[in-house]
C-alpha cells in the first residue's frame, strides 16, 4: 500500500509542547492517511498522551501546526481549537483511563456522542414538535446501531459503570464513533484487557477501518496488538520520534530497540 | 447479640459520663443534695435504643454493599416506589389523583393552610429550578436566592415605578433572572467544584448588599411595601379569594416547571447537562460547547427563580433584603440534595417535606434546626442518592425485544 495515492487526513508539522521547564513532546512530525491504521509507541512517559491532548485541543501547543484535512472540505489548522471544535471537525478520541459518564445508560453516553451532529435546541426540546421528536428517534436507532456493531446492544439500559472493563472499552469506542469521525484516536484501547478481549478488540478495529473507513491512530503497549494490525508505526522517546515505519522495519530498528531494553552493553 | 452488648456499654458509659448532670442536683436554698436516680433509667434505656438502632441499620448497608459487591443484589435496581413509577397506568392515575386533591385543597382548608401550601409550592419551584443547575448540570450553586430576589425585586419596583401588573412582569422577572444567570455564568465557566461554590456564594452576598445599601434604587432595607396582588380582569377580591387564586396561579406554575424541566431532562440539551456533570474533559471530548451547556444550565436554573420570586412578591406584598438570605439558598439546596439530586419528585417531595414539617411542628419550634440538622446527617448516611434518586429513561428496540424472547 503506497502513501502517495491515499489523502493525508492528519498532518502535524513541528508539534512542541513545553510545561514550563519540561519539553514533553519535541518537534514531532507524523501524518495519518485515509484507510490507514498508525500506531504511535514509546516507553512510558515518552510524551504519546500529551501528544494525544494537543492533537485533540486539550492542551495548546507550544508550536508547530496541527492540520486537518477532511475529505471534500477546506483544510483547517485546528492548534488551541477548542476539544470540542476538533471533535465536530471530524477527530474523535478515546481515553487512557475510561472516561465514561458513569451515571448515564450505555445507550445514552452513545447518545451523547450524537450531540455536535444534532441541533434540538430549547425551544424544541421543551415543546416536543414533529421535528425535535424525530431527531430523537434517529439519534436512538443510529445510537443503537452503534451499540450493534461494538457488541453491547444487550446492555443498551444498563448503567454504564456496571459494565466489565473491556466493554466499557468497547462504549467508549462506540462513543467516540457517535460524532461520525474521519479519524479516530485510541489511548491505549487495549489496557487491561485479557487476551481474549484483546483479540476482539484487534478485529474490532480493522472493522471499523474497513467498514467506516475511519482511520486510526493508536497509542498501545501491547506490541502483539500493534504489530498485527498497523500499517505505519511511529516510536516516541522522551518527548522525540525516533522511528517512523512498517511493524517488520520498527521490529529491526536497532534505536527502537535501544529504547525499550537500553543500550546494549558493550563486550 | 454483638449489636446489644456494643449498645449496652455505650449506654453504660453514657449513664456515667451524665452522672453528675443528670442524677446529682444541689439544691442550694434547702442545702440538700438530691439524687434523681429514675433519670439513669432513662438515660440509659434511650441511648440503648438508639445504639442499637444505629447499629443494625448501619450493618444492614454495608451488608447490602457487600451483596452488591459480590454481584447478588444490583445496588441500582429499582426500589419499590421507582418501580411503581415506572407503571405507566399507576401513574396516570396517581398524578389524576394528585391533581385533584391539589385542586380541591383550598376548599377543604383555610386560608391559613393555603398560605403555608403556596410557600412550600414556591419552594418546589424553587427546587426544581436549582435542581437543573445542581442536580442535572452538577454546578454547585450556593446563591440561588439571588436569582430570586432578582424576581421579587422586579416586579417590586417595576410596579413601584411604572404600575406595571403581574402578568406583564411574571415573564419579565424570569428573563431577567436569565440574564443574570448568564452575567454569573461568565465568569465561572473555567471554574469547578470549590471554587465555583465560592463563587456563587459571594454573588448571593452581593445581590444582598446591593439592595440592602443602594437604598435609591432599592429602598434599603426597609424594602418595597403595597405591592399589587396579581390581578383577575380587574376583579376587587378579599383576602381569602385572592389566597385561593394565588393558591391556583402557583399549581398552575408548578405544573409547568414539571413538564418543562422533565422534559428538558431527558432531552438532547439535558443529556449535555448530565455528561458535564459526569465528566467535563469527556463531554467536551464529545464535541459539546461546555460554555453554551453550562450557560443554558444557570440561565434556565435562574429563570424559575426568578418567574416564581415574582410570585413572591405578590403574594407577600411586601419585601425587604432579609427574604434573601444565604439561610434561604441553603434551605433550597437541601431540598434538591435530601430530595435526590436530578429526581423531578425526589425534589418535590424534599420540598414538601422541608417547608411543611417546621410549619407543623410549631410546637417543637425550639429544636427545629437540631431535627433538621439531624435528619439531615442521618439522610447523607443511609441514603445519599435522596428520598427518591433519579433513574434514567429506558428506551425500547424492536430488535433487543426479538431477541430476548429468542433466548
Amino acid at each position: 500500500m503506497s502513501d502517495t495515492d491515499k489523502q493525508v487526513l492528519l498532518e502535524v508539522k513541528g508539534l512542541t509542547m513545553d510545561f514550563g521547564g519540561l519539553r514533553a513532546v519535541d518537534s514531532i512530525d507524523l501524518s495519518v492517511s485515509e484507510g490507514e491504521i498508525a500506531a504511535l509507541i514509546g516507553p512510558n512517559g515518552a510524551g504519546k498522551t500529551t501528544f494525544f491532548n494537543c492533537v485533540t485541543g486539550i492542551y495548546t501547543p507550544t508550536a508547530g501546526d496541527i492540520l486537518l484535512h477532511p475529505k471534500g472540505k477546506p483544510t483547517r489548522r485546528v492548534n488551541g481549537s477548542k476539544p470540542n471544535k476538533v471533535t465536530t471537525l471530524g477527530m474523535a478520541r478515546t481515553f487512557q483511563n475510561i472516561r465514561l459518564f458513569p451515571d448515564m445508560t450505555v445507550l445514552e453516553n452513545v447518545m451523547i456522542g450524537r450531540h455536535c451532529r444534532t441541533r434540538t435546541g430549547l425551544t424544541g426540546a421543551i415543546l416536543r414538535g414533529a421535528a425535535a421528536r424525530k431527531e430523537e428517534q434517529e439519534i436512538v436507532e443510529f445510537s443503537y446501531c452503534l451499540l450493534e456493531k461494538v457488541g453491547l446492544d444487550e446492555f443498551a439500559n444498563e448503567y454504564s459503570k456496571n459494565l466489565p472493563y473491556g466493554a466499557q472499552r468497547r462504549l467508549e469506542i462506540a462513543r467516540a464513533m457517535a460524532t461520525e469521525p474521519f479519524l479516530l484516536l485510541l489511548d491505549e484501547p487495549a489496557a487491561g484487557m485479557n487476551p481474549q478481549e484483546t483479540t476482539d478488540l484487534d478485529a474490532l478495529i480493522c472493522r471499523i477501518r474497513d467498514e467506516e473507513q475511519i482511520a486510526i491512530l493508536l497509542i498501545e503497549h501491547d506490541m502483539k496488538l500493534v504489530m498485527n494490525i498497523s500499517d505505519k508505526i511511529h516510536v516516541m522517546e522522551y518527548g522525540k520520534k525516533i522511528a517512523t515505519g512498517t511493524p517488520n522495519e520498527i521490529k529491526d530498528n536497532p534505536k527502537v530497540i535501544e529504547a525499550y531494553l537500553g543500550e546494549e552493553a558493550e563486550a | 447479640m454483638k449489636n446489644l452488648k456494643q449498645s449496652l456499654a455505650v449506654s453504660l458509659w453514657f449513664i456515667f459520663l451524665t452522672f453528675p448532670l443528670m442524677v446529682v442536683k444541689v439544691n442550694t436554698s434547702d442545702k440538700i443534695v438530691q439524687w434523681r436516680w429514675m433519670n439513669i433509667l432513662w438515660v440509659g434505656l434511650a441511648i440503648f435504643l438508639l445504639s442499637f438502632v444505629w447499629r443494625h441499620a448501619l450493618a444492614r448497608k454495608e451488608a447490602r454493599q457487600m451483596a452488591a459487591q459480590s454481584g447478588q443484589d444490583d445496588l441500582n435496581k429499582p426500589t419499590r416506589i421507582q418501580a411503581m413509577l415506572e407503571d405507566q397506568k399507576l401513574r396516570t392515575r396517581a398524578m389524576f389523583a394528585l391533581l385533584i386533591v391539589a385542586l380541591a385543597f383550598p376548599w377543604v382548608f383555610d386560608t391559613y393552610q393555603s398560605t403555608i401550601m403556596i410557600s412550600a409550592l414556591i419552594y418546589v419551584v424553587l427546587g426544581l429550578g436549582l435542581n437543573i443547575t445542581v442536580g442535572l448540570a452538577g454546578l454547585l450553586d450556593l446563591g440561588y436566592v439571588a436569582f430570586f430576589a432578582v424576581g421579587a425585586y422586579s416586579y417590586a419596583l417595576l410596579n413601584h415605578h411604572f404600575g406595571l401588573g403581574f402578568w406583564t412582569v411574571l415573564p419579565v422577572g424570569g428573563i431577567l433572572s436569565c440574564l443574570f444567570g448568564v452575567i454569573l455564568g461568565f465568569p465561572i465557566l473555567r471554574l469547578r467544584g470549590d471554587y465555583l461554590a465560592i463563587v456563587t456564594l459571594g454573588f448571593g452576598m452581593i445581590i444582598k448588599v446591593v439592595l440592602e445599601n443602594w437604598s435609591d434604587f432599592s429602598f434599603g432595607p426597609s424594602g418595597i411595601a403595597n405591592i399589587d396582588k396579581p390581578s383577575l380582569f380587574g376583579l376587587k377580591m378579599d383576602i381569602a379569594a385572592s389566597t385561593t387564586y394565588i393558591y391556583y396561579i402557583m399549581i398552575a406554575l408548578v405544573i409547568l416547571t414539571v413538564i418543562v424541566t422533565g422534559r428538558l431532562k431527558n432531552s438532547r440539551i439535558g443529556r449535555a447537562w448530565i455528561a458535564l456533570r459526569e465528566d467535563e474533559i469527556a463531554c467536551v471530548a464529545m464535541g459539546i460547547d461546555m460554555a453554551r451547556t453550562k450557560l443554558s444550565a444557570y440561565a434556565l436554573g435562574a429563570f424559575w427563580a426568578g418567574m416564581v420570586g415574582v410570585m413572591f412578591a405578590a403574594k407577600t406584598t411586601f419585601i425587604n433584603p432579609a427574604s434573601f438570605t444565604f439561610m434561604e439558598s441553603a434551605i433550597i439546596l437541601s431540598i434538591v440534595v435530601l430530595g435526590g439530586m436530578g429526581s423531578i419528585l425526589g425534589v418535590i417531595l424534599g420540598a414538601m417535606i422541608l417547608i411543611l414539617m417546621p410549619e407543623y411542628l410549631r410546637a417543637f419550634s425550639e429544636y427545629r434546626m437540631i431535627i433538621f440538622g439531624a435528619a439531615m446527617v442521618l439522610m447523607m448516611i443511609f441514603r445519599p442518592q435522596g428520598i427518591i434518586s433519579n433513574v434514567r429513561q429506558k428506551y425500547q428496540f424492536k430488535g433487543l425485544k426479538e431477541k430476548t424472547e429468542n433466548v
